[in-house]
């Protein structure tokens, strides 16, 4: 979107950061099992990288306690077949993403309490923004990068100020998230990350045919897209997680200096430590005494 | 209130261009009656004030006779012709008093109202803004004329409406006429050879203002050394002389009568003032280099006006004054405003007030030294080497995190400890599987994978052809439903009367409401009555608001229309629990009263 068109990276090639949600608990809860998953995924990434030669696709997996590249398809360049089945690339994506699996189990410590905790997504998409940076730092010419996010857990309140920053930094630097949400509830991050960024965001009804949604929704280059019609939100939740306690909250209290968001009147701000004055509607049931002192 | 009725002479018109008939015009609060002076003629009229909407009136000082224009509500007119202004004047007033009042007056005349002695100016602003504004009208009547409401009430909450049209009104201050003052041309009478100059306060105060000179001499010589009529004509002396563009005889009278000489010179004040304004020009502006644009001195250019070019007599160049400096200085006092407040009467007080704007402003002027040293700072900043500077530091208030380890800490061990109900309200989905476990059966899958290749076909036909389906078939919903246009409302679905009485009962409730906290906590019996006849009115509104939705909206829209109402009857209620609440306490502290308002 923003680099300088050229010959050589004309403005339908792009760059798609897929993040794959590889939260063990949540693979073995979805009616969409991750083998069924990975083949319609691998299938997609095989398409985008056929659309256009210059295309690039990288993976990134967001896991339960870590984050890490399994694939990038400039470094991966064998695109032969391998015994007919498989073409390279998927085979090695699946490698990588066994050896994931096998560092992420090593780093968790203790069993989950009979609870869902969710992916790492902030830190997939830090991981991912940063990758891209990268991209543009390395001269004039680039793909037109996007992130695509395939997520299905569900959101992690307490990541939500690293999510917030992460999704203003990629609206600061133009780069739109596209997101697919294929649990069975709804992502307020993932709906506010497209939302803001500019991006699709997509909740497909029938996952059996998650493909044919991937490729009528995601596949589309950046500069095509103002050509088609794509789905459309009816509504976004634009709900926000206290910092306090990490709740999610409809109404809360917000910091007039920094704009920290709390769930409940507090006397300080945790953020930058301004103290708050006397809640309105403490100061009108209090007497008048205590209406007297001033606001700070 | 003055009186009760009004009566005058005068004439009535049915149209304005009717000679109209002679007789007496006589207003009440309940109508007007006209009687002809020749009872066989056929201009009676007896017409009641409810019927009247408005009133327009020639103003005083235009050519039209005192003609008085009342509206009916059926969009005839009455014109009556007075005899004079105060007539009119007086008959305006009253008519004008009585229609802000409306029917109320006639219906209740022994109520007394606080506010009867408003002036008439006000009472029009009111008027004006009634008619001006529908829905303000709507309201007026419903509440005031049916005495939910008082006039003051109704306008106490429209304080700042009132006060916008006034202060519209008094804000501009009129500034000096941009004709220049050489413009005033001498009349001759054609005959003699006098000349005479028409003056004006307005033109003295002018004259002032631009020529400080002319404001010195005359502090300074009227009235002990001469008359005022005396400096008159001698600056009308002077600028004749100018006029006639004949400098040599203007250094001739100038030698004869030195006080003369005073307004045939250059301006020395001016020219002082000239001084120290170059001294402010930008210091980097070379104006010397702008010499070679000036084609003035060539042949054939410049200003006819300037005159025969009179370059070689530079012994007379004291008494010449060029077009340009005329029209500079004359721009320069137009932009600066007037300054002056007074009257313009006297011409002596006139001169005196300008002086001593003029000291005001000169005295926040700084010393000399301080200009001097102005521009020695201004000239540093125009000069300014760019490389040289420091690079300029954005003015934003940095983020004072205290300490981030605190920050993150404290949220962490938050975090932490209720991660329970972190992710509250949304059902949890258990899980009864170990760690091991799960990562097992995600590395089974991969490996199955693997050794299955990519399912083939990926997508059924049959499934990706639904899925197909159903995503035409939302973008092409959403396409209909918001693309065509984001700005529709609930409110434009529905049929154009219902909108029109939601709204209305929306501002109606509003307007109660509004009033009804205002009056609370209840300190007076006229604050008590005022609530009780409030909620009398609220309790009104419920019914129709039912009507609303049972009667006229279509079926398929009533829900729309209920979801539109409940909010209405939530503040309506909240209104009213409070009214019985406080009613209760009021009771049981004066234990007299058994049911509080009954």
């Amino acid at each position: 979107m923003a680099s300088a068109p050229s010959k050589l990276y004309a403005d339908d090639v792009s760059l798609v950061v897929v993040l794959l949600d590889t939260n063990p608990f949540f693979w073995s809860s979805s009616s969409l099992s991750f083998s069924q998953f990975l083949s319609h995924v691998l299938a997609f990434l095989n398409a985008i990288l056929t659309l256009n030669q210059l295309n690039q696709v990288v993976v990134i997996a967001t896991g339960y306690n870590s984050c890490d590249y399994v694939f990038d398809s400039s470094s991966d360049l064998n695109r032969s077949f391998e015994n007919g089945r498989m073409p390279v690339m998927c085979s090695s994506l699946l490698q990588k993403l066994e050896e994931f699996l096998i560092t992420d189990e090593q780093l968790s410590k203790e069993e989950p309490e009979g609870k869902i905790k969710p992916s790492l997504f902030s830190g997939s998409l830090s991981m991912a923004l940063c990758y891209i940076q990268r991209v543009f730092r390395s001269g004039a010419l680039h793909p037109h990068p996007r992130i695509l996010c395939l997520q299905g857990s569900l959101d992690g309140p307490e990541q939500y100020v690293a999510i917030m920053n992460a999704i203003f930094s990629a609206q600061r630097s133009s780069v739109p998230i596209d997101s697919c949400y294929i649990g069975s509830q709804n992502s307020a991050f993932l709906q506010q990350a497209s939302y803001i960024t500019g991006g699709v965001h997509h909740k497909p009804q029938n996952l059996d045919g998650l493909f044919q949604y991937l490729m009528t929704i995601f596949a589309t280059d950046l500069h095509s897209r103002s050509f088609i019609h794509l789905p459309k939100p009816v509504g976004v939740d634009f709900r926000a997680s206290c910092f306090c306690h990490k709740n999610t909250i409809d109404m809360g209290y917000i910091c007039s200096v920094c704009l920290s968001i709390f769930c409940k009147h507090h006397k300080k701000c945790s953020t930058c430590g301004s103290v708050f004055g006397q809640a309105q509607s403490e100061a009108a049931s209090a007497s008048d005494k205590k209406r007297k002192t001033p606001e700070t | 209130m003055a009186s009760t009725h009004v009566t005058k002479r005068a004439k009535y018109k049915t149209t304005i261009k009717d000679p109209g008939t002679p007789g007496t015009l006589r207003m009440t609060f309940e109508k007007i009656l006209f009687v002809p002076h020749n009872p066989k003629s056929a201009g009676k009229l007896d017409v009641e004030f409810r019927y009247i909407k408005g009133q327009k009136h020639t103003k005083e000082g235009s050519n039209k006779p005192p003609w008085l224009n009342l509206t009916n509500n059926q969009n005839g007119s009455f014109i009556f012709e007075f005899e004079n202004y105060s007539d009119l004047q007086e008959c305006r007033d009253f008519v004008g008093k009585v229609l802000a009042k409306g029917g109320e007056v006639s219906e209740k005349p022994t109520v007394s109202y606080p506010d009867e002695q408003l002036s008439a100016a006000e009472m029009e602003l009111r008027i004006k803004l009634l008619q001006e504004d529908s829905e303000l009208q709507k309201l007026h009547k419903q509440f005031v004329l049916s005495g939910v409401l008082t006039e003051t009430e109704f306008w106490a909450t429209r304080k700042k409406l009132l006060d916008r049209e006034v202060s519209k009104k008094t804000k501009q201050r009129l500034g000096f006429k941009s004709a220049m003052i050489s413009d005033i041309k001498p009349s001759t009478d054609g005959r003699t050879n006098k000349v005479t100059f028409n003056l004006t306060p307005e033109v003295i105060l002018q004259i002032f203002a631009e020529k400080p000179a002319v404001h010195r001499a005359f502090l300074s010589y009227v009235p002990n050394k001469m008359s005022e009529r005396t400096f008159w004509t001698k600056y009308f002396r002077a600028e004749y002389l100018h006029s006639t563009k004949n400098s040599i005889a203007a250094a001739a009278e100038a030698a004869e009568d030195e006080e003369l000489a005073v307004f045939l010179k250059q301006d020395d004040i001016l020219a002082s003032e000239a001084q120290k304004k170059i001294r402010r020009v930008d210091p980097t502006l070379d104006m010397e280099a702008d010499e070679g644009d000036d084609y003035t001195h060539l042949p054939d250019h410049g200003i006819f006006r300037e005159g025969n070019k009179e370059m070689t007599e530079s012994q007379n160049e004291l008494y010449k004054r060029s077009l340009s400096q005329d029209i500079n200085r004359h721009a320069a006092v137009v932009l600066e405003g007037r300054a002056v407040d007074v009257e313009l009467e006297d011409t002596k007080a006139v001169a005196e007030a300008l002086a001593q704007s003029k000291q005001k402003s000169s005295n926040k002027g700084e010393s000399d030294g301080d200009i001097s040293r102005e521009r020695l700072d201004r000239l540093s900043r125009m000069t300014e080497i760019e490389d040289l500077q420091g690079p300029n530091t954005l003015p934003l208030a940095p983020l004072c995190i205290k300490d981030p380890r605190d920050y993150f800490d404290s949220q962490q061990a938050n975090a932490l400890r209720t991660s329970g109900d972190a992710l509250g309200g949304i059902e949890q989905i258990k899980c009864g599987l170990s760690t091991q476990e799960v990562y097992g059966s995600l590395r089974e899958s991969i490996s199955s994978i693997k050794a299955m290749g990519l399912k083939e076909p990926i997508v059924k036909p049959e499934v990706a052809h639904q899925v197909l389906d159903a995503l035409t078939n939302s973008i092409s919903n959403t396409k209909y439903h918001i693309g065509k246009n984001p700005q529709e409302s609930v409110l434009d679905r529905l049929p154009r009367k219902t909108k029109e009485e939601l709204l209305h009962h929306w501002t109606s409730i509003l307007e109660l409401l509004k009033h009804f906290w205002a009056s609370y906590p209840i300190t007076t019996t006229y604050l008590y009555a005022k609530v009780n006849r409030l909620k009398d009115a609220m309790s009104n509104i419920y019914p129709q608001l039912e009507v609303n939705i049972k009667g006229s909206v279509p079926s398929e829209l009533r829900h729309q229309v209920s979801l539109l109402v409940r909010p209405m009857h939530q503040a309506l209620d909240a209104a009213i629990q409070h009214y019985e609440a406080s009613m209760q306490k009021r009771s049981a502290q004066s234990g007299e009263r058994p049911n509080g308002y009954v």
